[in-house]
């Protein structure tokens, strides 16, 4: 199959052809008998790279499966995810991320990198098989117990050290947990006034410098997850002048949205780390854009709706985010003036990849690279519903809002996933998937 | 009034108001039949997902005294402990045929997001949700202080003048809540005395004076005492090491109270733990208008059920 993308902007402004013949990107003057999609306005990016999303599956089937989560991806112009071991059973075996890989590889919407537990049924006593999943057919190279927080200081120094020993990474969710009981929401005068236990930033900055001490001491890299304060990221910025190997990630919602959106107990703005105020975020955008962050990562988190329509302190942590990310950039990082698309193309596609050892991103939209590009209309605006979420969940914190920017199309692998902003159906896109791998 | 879910967004007119009412209520009570027909064919649901005797002996003995039929459920034993979600209690409820829900709930936020869900049509009082409010006893509270100082006078008037220290749990306490927001409201001062463990996040910001010493505060001869009860398994949690020392620092003992003044009102939400925040001799004393509150936290409840069940201005 061969497809001409013509006069697509690339991330660095210029104006080029794209040709992709059998999954990877060719010299447009190569192509004969292409389908042709048209370009103009639209701009190019390497296909994104989710390095933090929850599919669900297996059991928790009701929220999100594999194939919902890739089609909800594949409609954010995510070509890759990592999917976090917080599933039933968790993903602590090699058996277990290798179901998930191959199930994201049947359907062929975007390539699943299971992500293993760091301990055991994330249980926080026992490393789990990280050599088996790491030589396993699922390759795995982050290892993290997401939703949890690797907070014993000499287990998480032997995880570090292990993960190490097959070029892994591990992804701390900073939570000192004895500081966080029952934590609602960010401590604040706002809760006190709502009398909704407070989250304060210290339980998130005293794991992170921890850690990067700790990492520093073995030698391996450390990634943070859902960085949320500004005193975070000051500690990042410390640890990568000491020349520490640690990347951090921020969320789309930690970058809009404020914890002012708690005042009305409306549970769809109920997240973990919890939203912060207005100087967290200011800071979070600036430290994505001078590098200190170096990614943007979904923490996609379906929840059915039951756990939502509930009192605030009885819902569950966790909002839906592959379908709006991108938007979410664009509306406050380069529409502010903060970030071009070029460093869009790194925060959400070149660098969550080479953290995650995802291979074929290294040499973006380069003739020979596996094609994996998402095409943006920048000028589109929508007011975003439900209509336009993909997954099995509907719980955004963005229903309603006015969100810049539209996934036009989405090609994993050379093999179109979104065509004129609809995603394409499963079975032709299994099936050409499969061609596609031969 | 549509609903009552705070003290936080009531008016001075408003809060007023609902205080003016109560005075009429509390004439009712003084007739040979304490009762009116006025909500007679209404219904009132008390939903206490949480355990509570005497918020809901009064909402009973309030909708009651109004002619209203009561349908009361209670955490124990219920659908909510077989899991049944807030939703689901609420609208099964409902579909009963209710038109004004009481609901008491562990959970902050629980009463507004019964208002906001539009899940039902009915009115919402909030009997106390969660550390959030317990509008009914601000407002009971502010209308014990109200009579106190100016008896038969009161209608119409606000607390404008009347210093008022609340001492105790400020932090777990949606009391003081509910009397920091409405007394501010009425014109009041108010102090609040803890120590630092119990005092919320951002405290500085709200429209108070902040106390360590108890004995400081009680120096400057105050109007109104109001002693929090002391939850003893919060020391357990490291806000204070023990009875003894709580009781030591903050509690109202009988050498305190000989210090106050011969007008102060000592007054508690109730229920009191004798000998940790309050001495017996100044529970007893005929400063302490503890039972007047109880009798007057019946006379603000008719009045909010009146309220919100007639759509009546306040």
């Amino acid at each position: 199959m061969s497809i001409l993308l013509s006069g697509v902007t690339l991330p660095d402004g210029s104006r080029a052809d794209l040709g992709i013949r059998d999954g990877v990107f060719v010299a447009p003057g190569d192509l004969t008998g292409a389908t042709v999609i048209d370009g103009d306005g639209l701009r190019a990016l390497p296909g994104l790279v989710d390095l933090h999303t929850h599919l669900r599956e297996p059991g928790f089937e009701q929220s999100e499966t594999v194939l919902t989560g890739s089609r909800a991806a594949a409609a954010g112009g995510f070509t890759a995810v990592h999917a976090m071991a917080n599933t039933s059973p968790v993903q602590d075996t090699a058996g277990v991320v290798e179901q998930v890989a191959s199930l994201g590889e049947q359907h062929g919407y975007v390539t699943v990198r299971p992500v293993g537990a760091v301990t055991i049924g994330l249980a926080g006593e026992r490393l789990s098989e990280i050599g088996a999943m790491a030589r396993s057919r699922a390759a795995v190279r982050v290892f993290s117990d997401d939703g949890k927080c690797v907070h014993d200081a000499l287990l998480m120094r032997r995880a570090l050290e292990y993960v190490k020993t097959f070029d892994g990474v591990v992804a701390q969710h900073a939570q000192e947990p004895r500081l966080t009981e029952g934590a609602q929401m960010n401590e604040s005068a706002l809760a006190s006034e709502l009398g909704l236990v407070g989250w304060p930033a210290v339980a998130e900055e005293a794991i992170i410098a921890r850690d990067v001490l700790l990492a520093q001491g073995a030698g391996a890299r450390l990634h943070v997850c859902h960085v949320s304060t500004a005193g975070s990221v000051d500690v990042v910025r410390w640890a990568k002048a000491r020349g520490i190997a640690v990347t951090a990630e921020v969320t789309p919602h930690h970058l809009l949205l404020t914890e002012d959106e708690a005042s009305g107990y409306d549970a769809r703005f109920k997240v973990n780390p919890p939203l912060r105020r207005r100087e967290d975020v200011e800071a979070l955008r600036a430290a994505l854009a001078d590098g200190t962050i170096d990614i943007v990562a979904t923490d996609h988190a379906p929840h059915p709706v039951e756990s939502k329509e509930a009192a605030w302190a009885e819902a569950s942590f966790g909002m839906v985010g592959l379908e709006s990310a991108l938007s979410i950039v664009q509306h406050t990082m380069v529409d502010t003036g903060l970030l071009d698309w070029a460093g869009v193309a790194r925060v959400l596609s070149t660098a969550p990849a080479a953290i995650g050892r995802v291979t074929g991103y290294d040499a973006p939209l380069a003739v020979g690279a596996p094609a994996h590009v998402t095409l943006v209309d920048p000028a589109a605006t929508r007011t975003f519903g439900v209509e336009h979420l993909r997954g099995r969940s509907v719980n955004s914190p963005y229903l309603g809002r006015e969100l810049p920017g539209r996934v036009v199309a989405t090609v994993h692998r050379g093999v179109p996933t979104v065509l004129d902003g609809e995603l394409r159906d499963p079975d032709a896109v299994a099936a050409e998937g499969e061609a596609a791998r031969g | 009034m549509r609903h009552l879910l705070s003290t936080r967004d009531l008016s001075r007119d408003d809060a007023i108001g609902i205080l003016d009412v109560a005075e009429d209520m509390a004439d009712v009570a003084r007739r040979a039949v304490p009762k009116l027909p006025t909500l007679q064919g209404r219904t009132v649901a008390n939903l206490f997902f949480e355990d509570s005797t005497r918020t809901r002996l009064s909402f009973e003995a309030a909708a009651k005294r109004l002619s209203a039929d009561v349908i009361t459920l209670s955490a124990k034993g219920s659908s909510v402990q077989k899991g049944e979600g807030l939703k689901d209690t609420v609208q099964t409820i409902a579909a009963m045929g209710v038109d004004a829900v009481v609901i008491r709930h562990g959970a902050s936020g629980a009463a507004r997001t019964l208002a906001d869900g539009g899940w039902i049509d009915a009115a919402v009082v909030n009997a106390g949700d969660g550390t959030h409010e317990h509008p009914t006893q601000g407002l009971l509270d502010a209308y014990t202080m109200r009579k106190a100082r100016h008896g038969d006078a009161s209608r119409g008037r606000d607390l404008e003048g009347i210093r008022v220290v609340i001492v105790g749990d400020i932090l777990h306490s949606r009391v003081a809540r509910s009397n920091v927001w409405l007394l501010k409201t009425l014109g009041a001062d108010v102090t609040l005395v803890a120590p630092a463990t119990l005092l919320p996040t951002g405290v500085g910001t709200w429209p108070v004076t902040v106390m360590h010493d108890l004995d400081d505060a009680l120096a400057a001869k105050p109007d109104v005492v109001m002693m929090l009860r002391i939850q003893s398994e919060r020391m357990h949690a490291a806000f204070f090491p023990n009875e003894r020392e709580y009781s030591r620092e903050w509690g109202l003992d009988d050498a305190r109270f000989s210090r106050l003044g011969p007008d102060t009102m000592v007054m508690h939400p109730g229920p009191m733990i004798r000998g940790l925040e309050i001495s017996a001799a100044a529970a007893d004393s005929a400063r302490s208008l503890v039972l007047d509150q109880v009798t007057n936290g019946v006379s603000i409840r008719m009045a909010v059920l009146y309220l919100v069940l007639t759509g009546a201005a306040a």
